[in-house]
């Protein structure tokens, strides 16, 4: 199959990629909210909606709570759903967003992730997407307005997936991502229409002992988000991270089979490694920052200094036995955090990672790096900098401190 | 909207299975339940149930038990509004796309915290999006779910937790919000109130409301006796009272057009029917501390207000009737 597909390249941002993803993955409702920097999304489809070329429900709520909640209810009764927010839009989602991975709707969102109020701030960072960590969604982060366009289209088959069902974020960084023009490969729509099928939905036993699809359907009544005690809620919570589970090899599956389709592949789907094999120092990163990191890695490997790059495309579930094994011959590992956790001792992507190398016999040195809060830039040079400077350090055999800042006043 | 009149009748009614069932865990008098019963009873074809968070969702769906022989949804306290949004929005979706053949009404509850205070936004936007559906306000006049507080549905005077009759403050302070009336002003097709003493007239404009094809809302008084500190088999006659006295009058507004509904229209007819709202008012603890010397001024404000009220809506109605 590969590379017999003929692909349209197109001249997108991350946004617009986005929604024309979602234009060809024969999604039934959208309900979103505009917010800066994910607006142009909406706008695009809305466009798609005004000219007649998609079939779907476009409804403009009134508020972000309202786009998230409609999603839910769409869900439910057995549409696929999408929506779009970012930073203040998100935070107002975040009851809702329990409420969706509680009744196991799979929804697709984008998040053209921004730094949180306040000081107000419309630009990238990922402070948004990490206050929702624990509320059940799977979360892709991507490095290229490419990737925001396939890993749209897989994270549909990944949410419907009936082992999975679980709510999928697609994080891409605001502006860096969402505003700038990038080439984009696009499937075409019949493959892509192909790629996602119909949307499948899993079955449950009734009292009567019928069979009966999920969802709300006059046919087959259903009680759905009801109230449980503590005699039950517990169950429905434990069931949630079994399908997180099941998501690690669902993601995998689904990334190789759209890999085969589209001859375009991102690691093994949860993480990807670049020049990790045999880095004595390597670093962490999320999102568009690992294609600066990977230009530093390369500079710095042609001056023999041996450093590696591990993106994570996947924070949750969180691919903790990939990263061990990715990262189990690096004697220092230098872990990239575009977010805060205040009081926390380092960022989030810091602790999960130090948390998953306790176990690695090697126990490589791990410090944390905290950058481009707000938007700010932080070019190659300073990344540059960073990886000497731990190179160094290492050779010298001790860490002074474990969080660093870097870019700022201090 | 169509002309045609529902007559719907105690055998009919009483043939139709429930659609609401029992075997809830709501309280003794609890007339929340028995107006989702009757609501119920007029539904017309196949029907999908939201319910924001409050007692009749909490009754009604204790896993794994639940007492809805129709689909229904629960996401959030605020959200009934939004749920219907999105059930419209996929059922509209996936007919366009030909998986869905028949059409499927919908119906939101929700109580006056769901409706007046956290849910009106997702409310006001539902409707002024136009969707397809039946809103219908049970309204006990207060958080009853939480342990009695009080709402922008809490009438004036009345003591609730949060605003309790003490030494100094008599209860609450403000009058209940015009909420029908704010809904009327939304522009849209079918509002209108009911009691479920009138459980004919509720009935009908319940089904007035799901043939509307858009939104339609829908204001009925429920009664709570654990909230108001009635007696629970006083419940439906204070629903009666409540018409009685004109606290709560049965009108309906068809494309904005005020008409009172027959309970109300006889009180119209005869002014001497119209009972004084100590009536209702007396009975209920939550007004206990009013009818004290020092709590004259608010019984004559309830007086007053329910007077300009009726008043006001006298006017409206005459001046629809003229036009």
């Amino acid at each position: 199959m590969a590379g017999k597909i003929k692909q349209l390249r197109m001249g997108l941002n991350g946004d617009e990629a986005v929604a024309y993803a979602v234009k060809q993955s024969d999604v039934d409702v959208v309900a979103a909210y505009p917010i800066t920097p994910q607006t142009i999304i909406v706008e695009k489809f809305s466009e798609y909606v005004a000219d007649g070329e998609v079939n779907t429900e476009f409804v403009c709520t009134e508020s972000e709570h309202s786009a998230i909640t409609a999603c839910i209810a769409a869900s439910a009764t057995g549409a696929r759903t999408f929506t779009a927010s970012a930073s203040a839009g998100l935070a107002l989602m975040h009851e809702m967003l329990f409420v969706a991975s509680g009744c196991r709707v799979p929804i697709v969102m984008a998040i053209a992730n921004r730094a949180l109020s306040a000081p107000l701030n419309i630009h990238g960072d990922h402070s948004d997407s990490m206050a929702q960590r624990d509320s059940g969604w799977i979360q892709i982060f991507v490095e290229n307005s490419q990737e925001a366009y396939d890993s749209v289209i897989q994270a549909f088959r990944i949410a419907e997936n009936t082992n999975v069902l679980l709510p999928v974020i697609v994080g891409l960084d605001g502006f860096t991502l969402s505003h700038t023009l990038e080439n984009v490969d696009t499937l075409p729509d019949e493959s892509v229409k192909q790629f996602v099928g119909r949307r499948q939905f899993t079955t449950v036993t009734t009292h009567e002992g019928k069979t009966v699809p999920f969802k709300l359907d006059p046919a087959n009544p259903m009680t759905i988000g009801p109230i449980a005690l503590p005699n039950y809620y517990f169950e429905f919570k434990r069931q949630q991270e079994e399908a997180m589970k099941n998501a690690l090899e669902v993601i995998q599956k689904v990334h190789d089979e759209y890999a085969k389709l589209s001859s375009r592949s991102y690691g093994n789907g949860l993480i990807e490694e670049y020049f990790l094999e045999d880095a004595e120092v390597a670093v962490v990163c999320l999102g568009s920052t690992a294609g600066t990191l990977k230009t530093v890695v390369d500079g710095l490997r042609q001056e023999g200094i041996k450093v590696g790059l591990l993106r994570l495309r996947v924070f949750r579930p969180f691919p903790a036995e990939a990263i061990r094994n990715a990262l189990k011959n690096a004697k220092m590992v230098v872990v990239m955090d575009k977010c805060m956790s205040f009081g926390g001792n380092g960022g989030a992507v810091f602790h999960e990672v130090r948390s998953a190398m306790y176990d690695v016999n090697s126990r490589p040195l791990i410090v944390n790096y905290i950058y481009g809060l707000g938007g700010r830039d932080t070019p190659p040079k300073e990344f540059r900098k960073i990886l000497e400077d731990m190179h160094r350090m290492l050779h010298a055999g001790r860490v002074d401190k474990l969080v660093h800042y870097i870019g700022l006043r201090e | 909207m169509t002309t045609q009149e529902w007559k719907f009748t105690a055998k009919e009614i009483a043939e139709k299975p429930d659609q609401f069932l029992s075997g809830h865990r709501a309280c003794a008098g609890c007339v929340p339940a028995t107006v989702l019963k009757l609501v119920m009873k007029a539904t017309r074809g196949p029907t999908i149930v939201t319910e924001a968070t409050g007692c009749m969702e909490v009754v009604s769906s204790i896993y794994p038990y639940t007492s809805w022989s129709v689909p229904w949804i629960h996401t959030a306290f605020e959200t009934a509004a939004a749920n219907a949004a999105g059930i419209d929005a996929a059922l509209k979706a996936l007919k366009r796309k030909g998986q869905l053949k028949e059409h499927v009404d919908i119906i939101a509850f929700a109580g006056d915290g769901g409706t007046y205070d956290i849910g009106f936004q997702a409310l006001s936007g539902a409707v002024e999006r136009g969707h397809d559906f039946l809103f219908v306000l049970y309204d006990n006049e207060g958080y009853m779910n939480t342990g009695i507080q009080r709402s922008g549905g809490t009438p004036i005077g009345a003591a609730t937790t949060t605003s309790p009759a003490g030494k100094v403050v008599p209860g609450k302070l403000q009058h209940k919000k015009p909420i029908t009336d704010i809904m009327v002003a939304h522009g849209i097709e079918y509002v209108a109130t009911a009691s479920p003493y009138y459980w004919k007239d509720l009935l009908t404009k319940v089904r007035k409301g799901l043939e509307v094809e858009g939104p339609a809302f829908l204001h009925v008084l429920a009664p709570c006796p654990r909230g108001w500190r009635s007696e629970p088999a006083d419940s439906i006659y204070y629903s009666k009272l409540a018409v009685e006295t004109c606290v709560f009058p049965l009108w309906e507004a068809i494309n904005g057009q005020y008409q009172l509904s027959t309970p109300s229209k006889l009180i119209a007819l005869a002014p001497q029917k119209k009972k004084p709202v100590t009536e209702y008012l007396n009975g209920q603890g939550r007004y206990r501390h009013l009818f004290k010397p020092q709590g004259k001024a608010i019984l004559d404000e309830i007086q007053r207000w329910t007077d300009d009220r009726w008043a006001k809506l006298l006017k409206k109605c005459v001046e629809e009737q003229k036009t």
